[in-house]
C-alpha cells in the first residue's frame, strides 16, 4: 500500500533501502549523511528491516565490508559524504572491475580545508573516474525513487556496476518534503531478488580479483569502459519501467525544462535545477527564450542526449558546484568535451561553492551572461556568481 | 573423548596447491599450506596485498582451490567481516579466513583488524609474520625486531639497523575480549595443528599469529627455516601461548633460555650488530621472558610429548 510521508532526503534514502530489502549495511557516521544510517538502525532494531547492520571502524572499512558481502552475492548498501568518500577512494576502484552492484548514497558536502559541512560536489566529482555510475537528484521523491531504480540499474546483467546516488547536503538531506512511499509488494515486483552472476561459494570455488598482469589488465579495463556505455540503455529502460510501475519518470540520463524553442540553455545538476526552474519561468514571462537541462548522470555521461538537447541553441551555460583549480568545473569540461566541434558558445558558471546560497538572482545572472554572448558580445568562458564583493 | 588432531592425524588434502610461487624455504608457505589442510574445502580465503597474494597466482592462474578474494592492503579485518555477513545472510556455514602479513596487520591493517575484533566477527584472522615488508623488498614494519637491517633501516655509518623494538601485537588484539588468540611456530607443528583446529571449531573472532622465517629478507639459507623458527622460541624472540576467553596459557616453555646471539649469527639481517646492540636486545628479551614465563601464567595441561619440539622433521609438511 502506498503512503504519503513527510521525509528528509536522508530518511527517503533509508526508506528506499528498506523497500529494496537490502541484506548487508556496513556503515560509518559522517555529517550530513548520518541520519541515513540512524534511520536504518531504527528500522532494524524495531524489526521492520531484516538486514545485517555492521558498524565499521571507518568509511574505508565500510566500503571493504560492502565489497566482501557483495562478493558473496547479497544486496549491499552503504552511505557516506565528503571526507568519508575520500577515505573510500581506494576501495571505490574495486566494485566496478569485480562487478559488484553496490549502491552508495553520497550526501554531497565540500571536501578539505577551506570548507565546512555544506554542499559542494568536489567530493563525488573527484570519483568520476572510479567506474561507478553517478546520479544526482533534485528532490526527496527523486531520492527515494532513484534508490529503487539504482538497484535495478546496478544489478542489470547488461551492466552490473556499482552506483552512487548523490544528494545535496542539507538542501535535501535535512529538508522535509512530501514523499510518496510505494508499497512493498509493488517494489518487490519492480525489483526481484538479486541474482548475482559471479560470487564466492565453496560449492563452486572461484578466485575473484587476483593480481592481473599486463597480458590481461587492458582487456578488463576495456570491458569496464564498454559496460559503462551499455549502462546508458539500462538507465533509460529502467526509468521507463519505473514510470509504468509507479507513474513517475525522470527522463533517464537527462531531463529538460522549457527547452522547446529555447535559444539559450543552462545545464544544472542537483537541487540547482529547482532554483533554475523558477528563474526560467520568470525569464519566460519576460519573453526570453530560455530553458533548462537537468543533468542527472555524470557516469555514464549523456553525450548523445546533450548534443540532441542543445541543438540550435545560441549559447549554453553550465552550472558547476565544484572547481578544478584553474581548469573550470568538472561538469563544464565534460559538457564542452561532449559538444566539441558544434561551434556553440559554452560558458561555465561556478556558484554555490561550500554551501553558499544559490539564489534565483544568481541563476538569472547566468542567463544574462548567456544572453549577452548569444547577441554577439564578447564574454569570458567562466564566471563565478555570488562572490563577496569584487575579488 | 575425541582425540585432538595432531601432525600425524591431520588431513592431508591440500587447498594451497603445489605450483605456487613462494621461495624455497618460505616459512609462510608452510604455515598457509597446513592451515588450509586443517580448515578444509568449506573455507573462503581473503588475502590482502602480500607475498601470499603474489605467489598464490596471477590471473588466470590460482593456487587456491577454495574461493579466494583480494581487494587491497589495509582492509583484511573488514573484508572478511563482509564475506562472513554475506554467507550468514544466505544461511551458508563457511569458515572465512583472512591471511595477512605483518605489514598488513601490525601497521596499515591494524584499524580494520581492531574493528573486526571489537565486533567479534565470526572469522579467523591469521598474521603470517616475517618481520618486514618482504613483498616490496624488505622494508621495516612494526614487527621488525630491534637491530635488524631492512632497506629502510639500513646499516649506515651513523645508524645501524632498526632502533625500535617489535610491537606486542597479541597484547593489542587481546586488549579486546576476543574468544581465541594464539601464537604459532612452524617448528612446533603439533602445537600448530592443535591451535588451528581449536580456532576452526570456535565461534567469534579468532586470531592466529605465526612467526614465519623469510629466507630472502632475513638473508638466510633456505635449509635452516625450521632451525630459525625453533631458535626464535628457544631464545625468547618468539613464544608460544594461547589466550582463550581471557585466560592465558603457555603451550611450550623452553627448558632454558638460549642466548639471542645464537639466533642472530645465522641471519644476514643481524650480521652487523655490535656488542652493545646485542646486549640491548638481550636485555629486552630477558624482560619479556620473565613476564611471559612468570609463575602466574598457568601451564597448559598438555603432555610433555605434545609440548616439546621433538626434532620431528615435519614429514609431509
Amino acid at each position: 500500500m502506498r503512503s504519503i510521508k513527510a521525509l528528509t532526503g536522508n530518511q527517503a534514502v533509508a526508506y528506499g533501502v528498506k523497500l529494496c530489502r537490502v541484506e548487508v549495511i556496513p556503515n560509518y557516521p559522517i555529517t550530513p549523511q548520518t541520519i541515513i544510517i540512524e534511520q536504518l538502525a531504527d528500522f532494524i532494531n524495531d524489526g521492520d528491516l531484516d538486514a545485517d547492520f555492521i558498524p565499521a571502524d571507518s568509511e574505508h572499512s565500510a566500503m571493504s565490508i560492502a565489497i566482501g558481502a557483495s562478493a558473496t552475492g547479497v544486496r549491499t548498501f552503504t552511505a557516506t559524504a565528503s571526507h568519508g568518500l575520500a577515505l573510500m577512494h581506494e576501495m571505490l576502484y574495486v566494485p566496478p572491475q569485480v562487478r559488484l552492484p553496490i549502491v552508495l548514497a553520497n550526501v554531497n558536502r565540500s571536501l578539505g580545508a577551506g570548507s565546512g559541512i555544506w554542499v559542494e560536489y568536489n567530493d563525488s566529482m573527484a570519483e568520476r573516474d572510479s567506474g561507478w555510475m553517478q546520479v544526482y537528484v533534485e528532490d526527496n521523491q527523486e531520492v527515494l525513487d532513484m534508490l529503487l531504480q539504482c538497484y535495478r540499474i546496478a544489478e542489470d546483467p547488461r551492466a552490473v556496476l556499482p552506483i552512487m546516488i548523490c544528494l545535496d547536503g542539507f538542501i535535501l538531506s535535512h529538508t522535509v518534503e512530501r514523499v510518496e512511499i510505494p508499497g512493498q509488494e509493488e517494489v518487490d515486483n519492480f525489483l526481484p531478488k538479486f541474482k548475482p552472476l559471479n560470487f564466492l561459494d565453496p560449492k563452486n570455488p572461484k578466485s575473484m580479483n587476483i593480481a592481473v598482469s599486463p597480458a590481461h589488465s587492458m582487456e578488463m579495463r576495456y570491458q569496464l569502459d564498454r559496460l559503462m556505455e551499455n549502462s546508458r540503455q539500462v538507465i533509460k529502460d529502467v526509468d521507463k519501467e519505473f514510470a509504468k510501475a509507479f507513474g513517475r519518470s525522470y527522463g533517464g540520463l537527462i531531463d529538460t525544462y522549457r527547452m522547446k524553442d529555447a535559444e539559450i540553455g543552462l545545464i544544472t545538476i542537483g537541487t540547482a535545477t529547482s532554483t533554475g526552474r523558477v528563474a526560467v519561468d520568470e525569464l519566460r514571462a519576460e519573453g526570453k527564450k530560455v530553458g533548462l537541462i537537468k543533468l542527472r548522470f555524470m557516469r555514464p555521461f549523456p553525450h548523445d542526449e546533450l548534443r540532441e538537447a542543445t541543438k540550435g541553441l545560441k549559447a549554453l551555460g553550465v552550472f558547476d558546484r565544484s572547481i578544478s583549480a584553474n581548469r573550470y568545473g568538472p561538469v563544464f569540461t565534460e559538457v564542452r568535451n561532449s559538444l566539441y566541434g558544434g561551434g556553440m558558445p559554452i560558458i561555465d558558471h561556478i556558484a554555490g561553492i561550500g554551501g553558499r546560497d544559490l539564489t534565483v538572482a544568481a541563476l538569472r545572472e547566468m542567463f544574462a551572461v548567456l544572453e549577452k554572448r548569444a547577441s554577439g558580445h564578447k564574454t569570458k568562458d567562466c564566471y563565478w556568481h555570488g562572490l563577496r564583493g569584487q575579488m | 573423548m575425541e582425540r585432538k588432531m595432531n601432525i600425524r592425524t591431520m588431513p592431508q588434502v591440500d587447498h594451497l596447491l603445489s605450483g605456487h610461487g613462494a621461495c624455497a624455504g618460505c616459512g609462510m608457505a608452510v604455515a598457509v599450506k597446513n592451515i588450509m589442510r586443517i580448515l578444509g574445502e568449506n573455507t573462503t580465503v581473503y588475502v590482502p596485498a602480500s607475498c601470499l597474494l603474489v605467489c598464490s597466482g596471477m590471473y588466470p592462474h590460482s593456487a587456491f582451490d577454495v574461493p579466494f578474494f583480494y581487494s587491497a592492503f589495509e582492509n583484511t579485518g573488514a573484508v572478511i567481516s563482509g564475506i562472513k555477513a554475506g554467507y550468514r545472510r544466505q544461511g551458508k556455514d563457511v569458515t572465512v579466513i583472512g591471511i595477512a602479513g605483518d605489514g598488513g596487520t601490525f601497521d596499515i591493517g591494524l584499524q580494520a583488524l581492531a574493528g573486526a575484533a571489537e565486533r567479534n566477527e565470526d572469522v579467523i584472522y591469521v598474521c603470517v609474520d616475517n618481520e618486514a615488508y618482504m613483498n616490496t623488498g624488505t622494508q621495516r614494519s612494526g614487527s621488525t625486531p630491534f637491530g635488524a637491517w631492512t632497506t629502510t633501516t639500513p646499516v649506515g655509518k651513523k645508524i645501524k639497523g632498526k632502533r625500535q623494538f617489535k610491537k606486542d601485537l597479541m597484547a593489542v588484539i587481546t586488549s579486546q575480549d576476543v574468544p581465541y588468540a594464539a601464537t604459532l611456530s612452524i617448528a612446533h607443528m603439533n602445537d600448530f595443528v592443535m591451535k588451528v583446529e581449536k580456532a576452526k571449531n570456535k565461534k567469534g573472532f579468532r586470531f592466529l599469529h605465526i612467526m614465519t622465517p623469510c629466507t630472502s629478507g632475513w638473508k638466510t639459507d633456505p635449509s635452516i627455516t625450521y632451525d630459525l623458527a625453533n631458535l626464535a622460541v628457544e631464545t625468547g624472540m618468539w613464544s608460544l601461548y594461547e589466550i582463550e576467553d581471557g585466560e592465558t596459557r603457555i603451550t611450550y616453555r623452553p627448558k632454558e633460555m638460549t642466548p639471542v646471539s645464537e639466533y642472530l649469527k645465522l641471519q644476514g639481517r643481524f650480521r652487523h650488530m655490535g656488542k652493545e646492540d646485542i646486549e640491548t636486545l638481550q636485555a629486552w628479551i630477558c624482560k619479556k621472558w620473565k613476564k611471559r614465563y612468570c609463575p602466574t601464567n598457568p601451564e597448559t595441561e598438555r603432555t610433555e610429548e605434545e609440548l616439546a619440539y621433538n626434532g620431528d622433521h615435519c614429514e609431509g609438511v
